[in-house]
């Protein structure tokens, strides 16, 4: 990624070749050498099936007494190829079951506090069954994942996220949702259990890294189905090889052939596609993303549209007061002094920015004597202050508006031209009166996150629609849109509005992504290709979406997408590389076979291989080595660069297919080099 | 030299010149919505709904019933030969087997003859069967490949068309007037078109020529347009009477061209890009002046051999040199490499030279051409062979920009790649496979001509022609025996139909799909990197699967000529 | 990208139910005999009438008759073996019940089809080479052009390159009391060059040349 904007969660460091896991790894190579696990993967299957055969050629010849070294020497490479594979798959095992148990080794043996009829009784965390009610007080973990149905509580979720500060989770909002393993910091909450022991989130990750159980995606069994194809082919091409040397005089040996077949048939991009497949997991992992399956990741590289909500994903989360705008006959001090008292007392981060955009302007006053402040309220939509006899009022224009004809006031037209003027700047108007005269408006301004524009350009040159999602007013919806650089976006949107536009743009043949928390977003999720609900969200959410943000960042999106095409770019970068290779490997071993047939085929041999011997042993060496040289690749993934489709072909064929192509033209003449003082 | 590269750039000038004009007129073929009275009449005859819309499994059926119902009436018509009139040299009938393998042969486009004409065919089976056959199985390649092309283009995978107006648009609005109009230049140009019986000359020496004669014209129209490339005599193309003069020769060349490079453009219309109609046209064409340079330079070059013996086969001015055996000296070889590759490249099967007898590498182009079946391909197939490897390529490239693979605005998934990897996987199968069992056993290798990696090169070289659905020969191969005929037979319906079919249930199944919207993130599949890209995957996939086979046979062949 | 929709979408109609299999294959049959007719039989008739009248002589074989004598065709090859005759090319036509060579027979078309590599080719032409030098008075070394020790495709190929029919113009002249000026002009008279000046090679048309020679004494 270029220029990492400054929002995004700092990926954490994991070694990929940390000493545990790699004796996880090597002990896997060899567990997975049962014929059961081989069949899983047909091209790595017909290198097993070889080594076998090679194996028992080795002995017979042994048996009878002919050479047997060459034999030998294929027959160890070939199964060192396999363990390679294996070993490619164990890593990438062994690293997202690394990750996943640090996130869930914070909830293992924790305590829980059942509630069974009004009784308390202390049970181990992992008993737990759906519904369960559990208590849980300051200082206590969170046994397990559920939605608290009682109380508000400070969490700290740093133990998941890695994020210090702590959370707000309350009873019947959109933020009641609980993760198993986080502490709560402060109050006593009740929480109903959402998944029994082995059946969180985190459960289904897991099982999408483990090989056994792992699923193959549809992209990647499309791709397992190419290269069992070119097996055969190549299987095809070797077997009727046999009776055209003893055609040509010279029979085959049935070890070179089999040499042969393994240089040619894809096993370098077959070696490493399971391990590919469960790095994309690991990856989505590290990224704190729950993904519920394979597919879903997988997908995400597919999405055309992106549903952002504005809040949080492109405006930081709380709005500003930028600028007040008096009525005719009203002073600027005199608003902002009444607007001012009017959030003396008010907590929001609005109600301070507009304490702090008076005192700018110089006007500055202590808190009155017995002032009440008026809380905002759904129902009255708006906030205030009482002290004495004025009453100060602040809220939106049509709500102020209605106030002041109750108060016996009128409404002069200029407040509607200033709202208009405020909206189109891409603020919100918040008008303010006093008793029954209106002062005027002030305007609250979203502030876009800042990179969040540069970053916008990069998915539209992706070819990712962005659209904004907001609650605001078309006007204000619309200079926020064009502020930012989304594509497009839904003003006063609602659930409804949500839904509607996803199902419109399915119909046009779109995969969308969204973000969500709220229960009202559950159908959304659920109709996305790629629904993100967010760990802090309810419970509906995250049941509806197919992937959890554990950090509830909702950027993650971007990321996601990322990772999915990460994901298919490394398939395709090592497809290609991997059969690029034949070329070199051709020349290796083609004129080592028929050399003794036809001695002027020695003219092939264009990378001056040392022997026959020595040819087929360097293209077989190049062969499995080269699989775990690009273990590293594998597992980190092909770094997705956000540029047009076209751009990022010719990067990438340069690189995987040119390079393809030569690299082993240099790597099996070096190898040749290498052994031939060993094999003298 | 120069004379040759004025020769190829002409004739390609003119290729090139003629596929927006013909293509323009295919799709109108393809995709016109009136049918003219004779069309009318025709469908009322044999009893079909013309506004019938078939599916894929239905356009299939119907094009195997048809075909199979005229592969019977060919064989009784061939094997009661001896019955029917026009039949001047009184020619009995053909052996079973190798009636089979000829009515199969035709039935499927190839052409492939084990048969000698002039000594086997009278004048009515060289009309009522093979002309015939010259037609319907052209039609039945191009109607396919409308079928496909529509599948890619539409929205409705029940929607490929209708078979029966397809087959018999083709015939009506392209092959019978092109057909007509150019049998006429070629009499006029030297070529028999007569059913007076064969004509006997004292030559000036005194000795009697009998001269074989027959409808030729009539025959080789069509068999070049359709690309069909079975002769009317033995010695096909290279016999003055098929090809009396370099112009015929250029036309036979051009005929085989002009509706495959067309095709191109008609597909760019109906999908409206004709940039990707371009973009596959580069890539054939890319492809086709390559190996005809190949070739072109290893034929010129000459058989170091026979330089040693005192032969001269440099050009100069009053030869044209190069390495003659079994070519014409009308042609020279500019001319006869033009040809060889284009008879190759477009799955024709015609020859005006004698390809067993060219240099190693030489007989290496045909071949690989064959193997490959999609540089410009013939009646349709090669199209849809080009278009299996595009898919091939969408799929690779694809995922290397981070997408679910798109061509067209449909996604490319497990299914179509199962079925893309079986006609991928058919071709070789029947090549390599036909060809190992023919070696492997003592009976086959009894009909070499040649021995060594040439004797190789004739077995793997008539493998690769039946499956290919070309015809074309390494004729020392005496291919009239039992096994040959059944065996061939076999690798013609193998690489005809376990192509066609796959490749319209692809079809069918992208139609089905939903669209995606193009957008900076899709793959474009209409630009130089893209073509430039399939035909690399077309190289690496299609290629080096005979790469071993083709290294034991023409490659050692050439070794061995230049090392002795 | 909205596609318009070329398939007579319009008419789509209400008869998808398909035809039963007998139906299929009765309109199968029918289509067989239908275009067997029509391609097989009306169109190569048709053909061969309208040829017949535009161009009778090509359409018959471009036949010579000299004499009430027809001679032979004007695109087809024959065999020479005469001194005083220009000689064509090696011929690998074989009788027409196959049993032996048989240059030149234009009822059964046929080459060699000797690989490039295999040694019947080299004893051929080393054969054809020593024929070719002895019988137009040659050294043993002299190179000769390719197109006169090589088998044609077609084993009727009626010419050969200026430079082999120029090697024989003494052998010519001798044979028949001529200036092998004379003979050299007949030659080059019937030089064809490449047709429209790019198309196919330079040649001499070998009975041509011959009748010409005959015509001149």
């Amino acid at each position: 990624m270029t220029a990492v904007p400054p929002f995004q969660s700092a990926p954490k460091k994991a070694s990929i070749f940390s000493p545990e896991l790699m004796q996880n790894a090597v002990r896997a190579s060899f567990s997975k050498l049962s014929p059961r696990d081989q069949a899983r993967n047909p091209v790595m299957f017909v290198v097993y099936v070889g080594t076998i055969l090679t194996a028992y050629l080795t002995v017979a010849n042994l048996v009878t007494g002919k050479p047997w070294g060459y034999e030998l020497a294929v027959t160890l490479l070939l199964l060192l190829t396999v363990l390679f594979a294996n070993f490619a798959e164990g890593l990438a095992e062994a690293r997202g079951k690394a990750q996943a148990a640090s996130l869930r080794s914070a909830r293992e043996d924790v305590k829980a506090r059942r509630l069974v009829d009004g009784c308390e009784e202390i049970v181990a965390g992992t008993q737990l069954k759906r519904d369960d009610l559990v208590v849980v007080e300051a200082g206590e973990m969170i046994p397990a994942d559920g939605e608290i149905v009682e109380g508000l509580a400070s969490v700290d979720e740093s133990a998941i996220t890695g994020e210090s500060a702590p959370v707000i989770r309350e009873a019947g909002t959109d933020h009641s949702g609980v993760t198993g393993g986080t502490k709560v910091l402060s109050d006593r909450i009740v929480i109903k259990i959402t998944s029994g022991a082995g059946e969180s989130f985190l459960d289904r990750m897991i099982a999408l890294v483990e090989g056994a159980s792992r699923q193959k995606t549809p992209n990647e069994i499309a791709l397992s189905i190419l290269l069992s194809g070119l097996t055969l082919i190549f299987l095809l091409a070797v077997v009727t090889l046999y009776p055209f040397t003893v055609y040509a005089g010279a029979p085959a040996s049935a070890v070179t052939l089999i040499a042969l077949l393994v240089c040619l048939i894809p096993t370098t991009i077959g070696g490493l596609l399971p391990a590919i497949g469960i790095a994309g997991m690991d990856r989505a992992l590290q990224a704190n993303i729950i993904a519920k399956s394979g597919k879903a990741v997988e997908v995400a590289g597919d999405v055309d549209v992106l549903l952002l909500d504005k809040t949080g994903t492109i405006t930081i989360g709380n709005r500003l007061a930028t600028k007040f705008y008096p009525l005719p006959g009203v002073t600027e001090q005199a608003l902002a002094h009444a607007a001012l008292l009017s959030s003396l007392a008010d907590p929001t981060p609005e109600g301070k920015s507009i304490v702090a955009l008076a005192r700018q302007g110089g006007v500055d006053a202590p808190e009155p004597e017995g002032a009440v402040f008026v809380e905002f309220t759904a129902q009255t939509r708006m906030s205030g202050v009482d002290f004495g006899t004025t009453s100060i009022r602040k809220g939106a224009g049509s709500r102020i508006a209605a106030l002041a004809q109750e108060r016996g006031g009128s409404v002069i037209p200029e407040l509607a031209l200033i709202t208009d003027e405020v909206s189109r700047g891409g603020a919100t108007p918040l008008t303010v009166i006093q008793n029954d005269r209106i002062l005027g408006v002030v305007a609250l301004s979203d502030i876009i996150k800042p990179g969040i524009r540069e970053r916008f350009a990069e998915l539209h040159r992706m070819g990712l629609k962005t659209v904004m999602i907001t609650g605001d007013n078309p006007l204000t919806a619309e200079a926020i849109a064009k502020e930012a650089g989304v594509d497009s976006f839904l003003a006063e949107a609602t659930p409804e509005d949500k839904m509607e536009m996803i199902k419109q743009e399915q119909q046009a043949g779109k995969l969308v992504a969204m973000m969500g928390d709220g229960t009202n977003d559950a159908p959304a999720l659920a109709q996305a290709d790629v629904g993100l609900a967010m760990n802090s969200g309810t419970q509906a959410a995250k049941e509806a979406g197919n992937m959890v943000d554990l950090d509830s960042d909702p950027t993650k999106l971007l990321e996601v997408v990322e990772i999915g095409k990460g994901l298919l770019i490394t398939r395709g970068a090592l497809t290609t590389f991997s059969i690029a290779n034949d070329v070199a490997k051709y020349f290796a071993i083609l004129p080592a076979l028929f050399v003794t047939a036809y001695p002027q085929l020695s003219v092939l041999n264009v990378m001056k291989l040392h022997s026959p011997t020595s040819a087929v042993l360097s293209a077989v060496i190049f062969n499995a080595l080269i699989i775990p040289v690009l273990i590293p690749l594998a597992l980190r993934g092909v770094p997705y660069k956000p540029m047009s489709a076209a751009a990022l072909l010719s990067r990438n064929l340069l690189v995987y297919g040119l390079g393809g192509l030569i690299v082993p033209f240099v790597a099996i003449k070096v190898l040749d080099l290498l052994i031939t003082p060993l094999m003298s | 030299m120069s004379a040759a590269f004025l020769q190829f750039a002409l004739l390609l000038a003119i290729m090139t010149a003629l596929v927006v004009p013909v293509g323009n007129w295919l799709y109108t073929v393809f995709a016109g919505e009136r049918h003219t009275a004779p069309e009318r009449l025709t469908y009322a005859l044999i009893g079909i709904n013309a506004d019938e819309r078939m599916g894929w499994q239905r356009y299939g059926l119907v094009m195997v019933m048809s075909n199979l119902v005229m592969l019977l009436l060919a064989y009784l018509l061939i094997r009661l030969q001896g019955l029917l009139p026009w039949n001047p040299a009184g020619l009995s009938s053909q052996s079973p087997d190798l009636a089979w393998n000829t009515v199969v042969s035709f039935l499927t486009n190839t052409n492939w003859q084990a048969y000698s004409g002039e000594q086997s065919l009278s004048y009515f089976s060289q009309m009522a069967v093979i002309t015939t056959f010259m037609f319907t199985s052209a039609a039945t390649g191009f109607a396919g490949a409308a079928a496909f092309m529509r599948g890619l283009a539409g929205k409705n995978g029940a929607d490929l068309g209708n078979f029966w107006v397809d087959f018999t648009r083709i015939i009506y609005r392209v092959f019978l007037p092109i057909c007509f109009v150019l049998a006429l230049v070629f009499v006029w140009q030297g070529m028999p078109q007569t059913l007076n019986p064969y004509a006997t000359a004292t030559t000036l020496e005194g000795a009697t020529q009998t001269i074989a004669l027959g409808p030729v014209a009539s025959l080789e129209s069509i068999k070049h347009i359709g690309t069909n490339g079975g002769g009317f005599f033995s010695m096909n193309a290279a016999h003055p009477f098929e090809n009396p003069t370099p112009l015929t020769n250029a036309l036979h060349i051009l005929s085989m061209l002009l509706l495959p490079s067309s095709l191109t453009y008609a597909f760019g219309r109906l999908i409206s890009n004709t940039r990707q109609g371009w973009v596959i046209f580069g890539g054939m064409l890319v492809m086709f002046v390559g190996f005809l340079l190949t070739l072109y330079s290893f034929e010129q070059a000459g058989n170091p051999i026979l330089s040693k013996l005192g032969a001269e086969q440099t050009i100069s001015a009053t030869q044209a040199g190069g390495n003659m055996e079994g070519k014409e000296v009308r042609f020279g070889i500019a001319q006869t490499a033009l040809f060889a590759t284009t008879t190759t490249a477009a799955t024709t099967g015609s020859v005006d030279s004698m390809h067993d007898s060219y240099t190693g590498m030489g007989g290496f182009v045909p071949m690989l051409q064959m193997m490959l079946n999609n540089v410009f391909g013939g009646k349709g197939v090669g199209f849809i062979n080009f278009v299996q490897y595009l898919i091939l390529s969408v799929f690779i490239a694809g995922l290397m920009v981070g997408r679910t693979p798109e061509f067209l605005g449909k996604k490319i998934e497990a299914r179509e790649i199962k079925l893309v990897m079986l006609a991928v996987l058919a071709h070789p199968l029947s090549i390599l496979g036909f060809t190992a069992l023919a070696v492997a056993l003592p009976e086959p290798l009894k009909s070499l001509n040649n021995s060594g990696p040439h004797g190789f090169s004739e077995i793997l070289y008539a493998y690769t022609s039946g499956t290919a659905n070309n015809g074309s020969a390494f004729a020392g191969l005496s291919a009239n025996t039992p096994f040959y005929n059944l065996t061939i037979g076999l690798a013609m319906l193998v690489g005809r139909y376990l192509t066609l079919l796959p490749m319209l249930a692809v079809a069918g199944l992208l139609a089905s799909k939903r669209r995606v919207p193009l957008s900076s993130g899709t793959l474009p599949t209409d630009t130089l990197l893209f073509g430039a890209l399939s035909v690399f995957i077309i190289l690496i996939v299609g290629a080096l699967t005979f790469l071993p086979a083709l290294t034991l046979g023409p490659v050692a062949d050439h070794l061995q000529m230049v090392y002795p | 990208m909205t596609l318009p929709d070329p398939f007579y979408r319009e008419k789509i109609t209400t008869a998808q139910t398909a035809t039963p299999l007998p139906r299929l294959l009765l309109s199968a049959l029918l289509a067989a005999l239908l275009f067997t007719v029509l391609c097989g039989l009306v169109y190569p008739l048709l053909t061969t009438a309208v040829a017949g009248a535009l161009f009778p002589s090509q359409a018959g074989g471009s036949l010579i008759v000299q004499g009430g004598r027809t001679v032979g065709s004007a695109v087809l090859g024959q065999n020479f073996t005469a001194p005083n005759y220009l000689h064509g090319r090696p011929s690998m036509t074989n009788k027409t019940d196959g049993s032996g060579p048989a240059p030149y027979n234009a009822e059964n078309s046929g080459a060699s089809n000797w690989g490039a590599t295999n040694p019947k080719l080299h004893d051929s032409v080393q054969q054809q080479l020593a024929a070719f030098r002895k019988e137009n008075g040659l050294s043993d070394v002299a190179p000769v052009p390719i197109d006169a020790v090589t088998a044609s495709a077609s084993g009727l190929d009626p010419d050969v390159s200026l430079a082999t029919a120029l090697l024989q113009v003494n052998r010519i002249a001798q044979a028949r009391g001529l200036q092998p000026a004379e003979v050299e002009q007949v030659i080059r008279s019937h030089l064809i060059n490449r047709q429209l000046g790019v198309l196919g090679e330079a040649r001499v048309n070998v009975l041509s040349v011959n009748l010409a020679l005959d015509a001149l004494q």
